[in-house]
């Protein structure tokens, strides 16, 4: 077993992202995810694996720094709140248009605009949905613990190299500020420039020998027929993450009559609606993505097919609510939204009650 | 009296060579403009200095956001304005590498002036190639920060008037007065003598950053006939007369400090 | 075992810190702990306030509308959390600034003169720690030892010369609980 610590979830990703031997981390400080950068500048990893840190000027700066060292084939991090995620999505989409792998927090608070520090699911739709401009896709985990911080990192290295496509870990205040015990990971070698040169020399811009053609980074193709097959390219990437990186987690369903669909910190709210509604003989289950791009869609129409009804749940006036229904299709069943938002996280009774009036007493 | 090709195309007859570093590729820029020179003579460093595998550059947006087909190096195509950042990026990775951007004025000193300003104020070790023609060439000819007083663009058609549209930026002069920057200079490609000294100035430039000393920036003043809707000849006389007493050539900083004038 | 605790009071009394070492001790004791604080510009001197959940079992939502038990150090706090004590569960307050005291006959209140205790033992610092001790007093969720153990662990090394101190302070409290109400 690894080392158990009580840390926040901003603290567990920091120390995480040191562990799995991440090269660079770039960033530039907003509440409420601010902790990251301050726990790996005060952890001083230049000294204890020589990663770099650097605090930038700007959002913008930063995810330019982030394609940057992806360029060069190292692992790289980066993470932020909302506002500073909108600033990012051009440099996203430069990242999946030159198919870059990179792992993006984004600690969610609630918008629009400045909005507020609290802890918002808000951003689902900019996540999952495009964001930045371009037919591209953002593969997207959505942690629902401290524990799945750190987990995720790892995780998220790994789809982002596999697929070269960067990768959001999409979580919020509650579970950036929250602490819980987390089991860490021992320490892994940062890659040595050997072994870079090994696994990505054929596309890593780390210097052209005279034994190879150039690489070249970029997103760039100015005929539309090169830029088209270059897109089919990026579309056959992301229906095979469709068909095999799908991950989600069932509570309860095997008896369920009703089914609440809720990622991150509104999955763990809905655990506690699901022993509430129990205890007066309600029979709920759950259904929690656990990555929210590919969505798991699947399992959610045949889990579906057996429900009275489906309540999707999330901080936000709906926004995965369209995928849980495009998922469930045409059906008799009535498939709800609730949440609080604008930083209001809402209540297991308050999930408990809509769920009685939207979905069970009403159609 | 016929000559063949091949009896012109004999060694004893040979008074320039393309450098290898440059691709086949044919440039696509107007013919009288500035950029193949700039981008051959930096290519000349790279292969004269043996560093071709050491090399990274970065090609920004503007008429040179191509530029990776023509230099034979390894580049990253960066997104407007964010080519320093990009550069900071790897250098900061990959200490080891000579790592240069390649920018207009457009990209460098309006879009791109925050990334400059702070790549250059944390004396990042990067080299900086900005061209600077006082318009916007890839755009078709719009206004630029560098654009000078009275200029006429497309988006200044009746002359840049610096009462509403702002002066033109001396942005050059500007990153010599931050401590990270250690060698500042202003150049041109018009002439074989302005040709080799941007030459020089540009090994000088790649030979400072292996040294860590902070940022080495080489601004050429070049040309846009395109834009300025003149012939080649001509714009490079307006070009002297009017671009150089605005933006006057020779080293603004020198060793890390400001050349007394 | 799941103990649901709300922890609430001014910013600067060290209801976070006391949170903190409550989470730490469960974790001793190989239990799944979550510590959700209140954050923002609020904790800069105003009000703060931590959700403390102590479990055998994976633990679900870390924030509540009701709680087993709640530790109040103000008046504001009093007047948001007394309704949120589940029937049967505990109330433990600080009297120190509280004018308006609590009124419910369902739930077990009791008074820890803390504020004024810490003063006494000359040290305003340890008064989240002689609360702490005056609630392991009453509920004993967590072993003393493991407490101690947690107290180690969440001070950083440069401040474990002040562990017999907060020890003291522990101490004091499990002596001073004063029952108000119970069932």
């Amino acid at each position: 077993m690894g080392e158990l610590k009580l840390m926040k979830g901003n603290e567990a990703i920091a120390e995480a992202a040191i562990r799995e031997g991440v090269d660079a981390y770039f960033g530039y400080p907003i509440t409420p995810q601010s902790e990251v950068i301050e726990y790996l500048m005060m952890e001083k990893p230049h000294e204890r694996t020589g990663m770099v840190v650097l605090q930038a000027e700007s959002e913008l700066a930063a995810i330019n720094m982030v394609y940057g060292a992806a360029s060069v084939g190292r692992k790289v991090f980066t993470s932020s709140s909302s506002p500073g995620i909108s600033l990012y999505q051009e440099g996203i989409s430069y990242i999946a248009g030159a198919e870059l792998p990179c792992v993006i927090a984004n600690v969610v608070r609630g918008g629009p605009g400045l909005g507020t520090i609290q802890p918002s699911q808000a951003d689902y739709f900019q996540t999952v949905k495009g964001g930045g401009h371009g037919d591209y896709r953002l593969f997207t985990l959505a942690p629902s613990s401290v524990q799945e911080m750190a987990d995720f990192i790892e995780l998220g290295f790994e789809i982002a190299f596999k697929y070269r496509n960067p990768v959001m870990i999409l979580s919020d205040g509650m579970i950036g500020q929250m602490m819980e015990k987390v089991e860490l990971k021992d320490q892994k070698p940062r890659w040595s420039a050997d072994e870079i040169k090994a696994m990505h020399g054929s596309w890593a811009t780390i210097g052209k020998p005279e034994s190879r053609e150039r690489n070249i980074i970029t997103s760039l193709d100015l005929d539309p027929h090169k830029q088209e097959k270059h897109n089919h390219h990026l579309q056959a990437k992301y229906r095979q993450m469709e068909k095999e990186e799908v991950r989600y987690e069932t509570f309860d369903t095997d008896d369920a009559e009703y089914l609440i669909v809720a990622y991150g910190s509104s999955a763990r709210i809905a655990q506690k609606t699901i022993m509430l509604a129990r205890e007066k003989g309600i029979k709920v289950g759950l259904l929690r993505p656990i990555t929210l791009y590919p969505f798991p869609e699947k399992p959610l129409a045949e889990l579906a097919s057996r429900m009275k009804g489906v309540l999707s749940v999330e901080m936000s006036a709906g926004q995965m609510v369209e995928d849980v229904r495009l998922a469930v299709g045409c059906s008799d069943i009535p498939v709800e939204h609730f949440g609080r938002y604008g930083g209001v996280i809402h209540s297991p009774d308050e999930v408990l009650e809509a769920l009685e009036q939207k979905i069970i007493g009403g159609k | 009296m016929d000559i063949a090709i091949k009896d012109i195309i004999k060694k004893e007859n040979l008074v320039y060579t393309k450098t290898k570093l440059m691709t086949d590729n044919v440039l696509s820029y107007c013919p009288g403009c500035g950029h193949g020179t700039a981008h051959r003579i930096t290519m000349e460093v790279v292969d004269e200095k043996g560093i071709q595998e050491q090399t990274i550059g970065i090609a920004p947006v503007g008429c040179s956001v191509l530029a990776y087909e023509f230099m034979n190096i390894d580049m990253v195509q960066a997104a407007h304005g964010r080519a320093p950042a990009v550069a900071t990026g790897i250098k900061r990775v990959m200490p080891e590498k000579y790592v240069f951007t390649y920018q207009g004025d457009g990209d460098l000193a309006a879009i791109g002036t925050s990334e400059t300003i702070h790549a250059c104020n944390r004396g990042e070790n990067i080299t900086i190639i900005f061209i600077n023609n006082g318009i916007y060439g890839m755009t078709g000819g719009q206004m630029a920060p560098t654009t000078l007083a009275g200029m006429k663009t497309s988006t200044s058609p009746f002359g840049r008037d610096l009462h509403s549209m702002g002066n033109p930026l001396k942005i050059t002069e500007l990153v010599a007065q931050l401590p990270g920057t250690y060698y500042v200079t202003r150049q041109a490609v018009h002439t074989p003598a302005a040709v080799r000294k941007a030459k020089r100035a540009v090994r000088k430039a790649f030979e400072l950053q292996a040294e860590n000393k902070g940022v080495t920036f080489v601004e050429i003043v070049s040309n846009c006939n395109s834009g300025w809707k003149m012939p080649p000849v001509q714009a490079n006389e307006w070009m002297e007369e009017n671009m150089f007493p605005f933006y006057p050539l020779g080293d603004i900083k020198v060793d890390g400090e400001l050349v007394k004038k | 075992m799941t103990e649901e605790i709300i922890i609430a009071g001014f910013g600067g009394q060290g209801v976070l810190s006391m949170g903190k070492i409550l989470a730490y001790s469960g974790i001793m004791q190989d239990q799944e702990v979550s510590w959700m604080p209140s954050y923002g510009p609020e904790m800069r001197g105003g009000t703060a306030n931590v959700t403390v959940i102590v479990s055998d079992e994976r633990i679900s939502s870390p924030v509540l509308n009701q709680y087993d038990t709640a530790i109040i150090l103000n008046q504001q706090s009093m007047d948001k959390f007394e309704k949120t004590v589940k029937p049967g569960g505990l109330l433990l307050y600080d009297p120190n600034g509280i004018v308006h005291h609590p009124t419910r006959t369902d739930i077990n209140i009791y008074k820890i003169e803390g504020a004024r205790l810490a003063s006494e033992l000359g040290n305003a610092k340890i008064f989240n720690m002689i609360v702490l001790g005056a609630y392991l007093k009453i509920k004993p969720i967590v072993k003393y030892e493991n407490v101690v153990r947690g107290l180690k662990k969440s001070l950083p090394e440069r401040y474990h010369k002040l562990i017999p101190m907060n020890e003291a302070a522990l101490q004091k409290g499990m002596e001073n609980p004063v029952p108000v109400n119970t069932l």
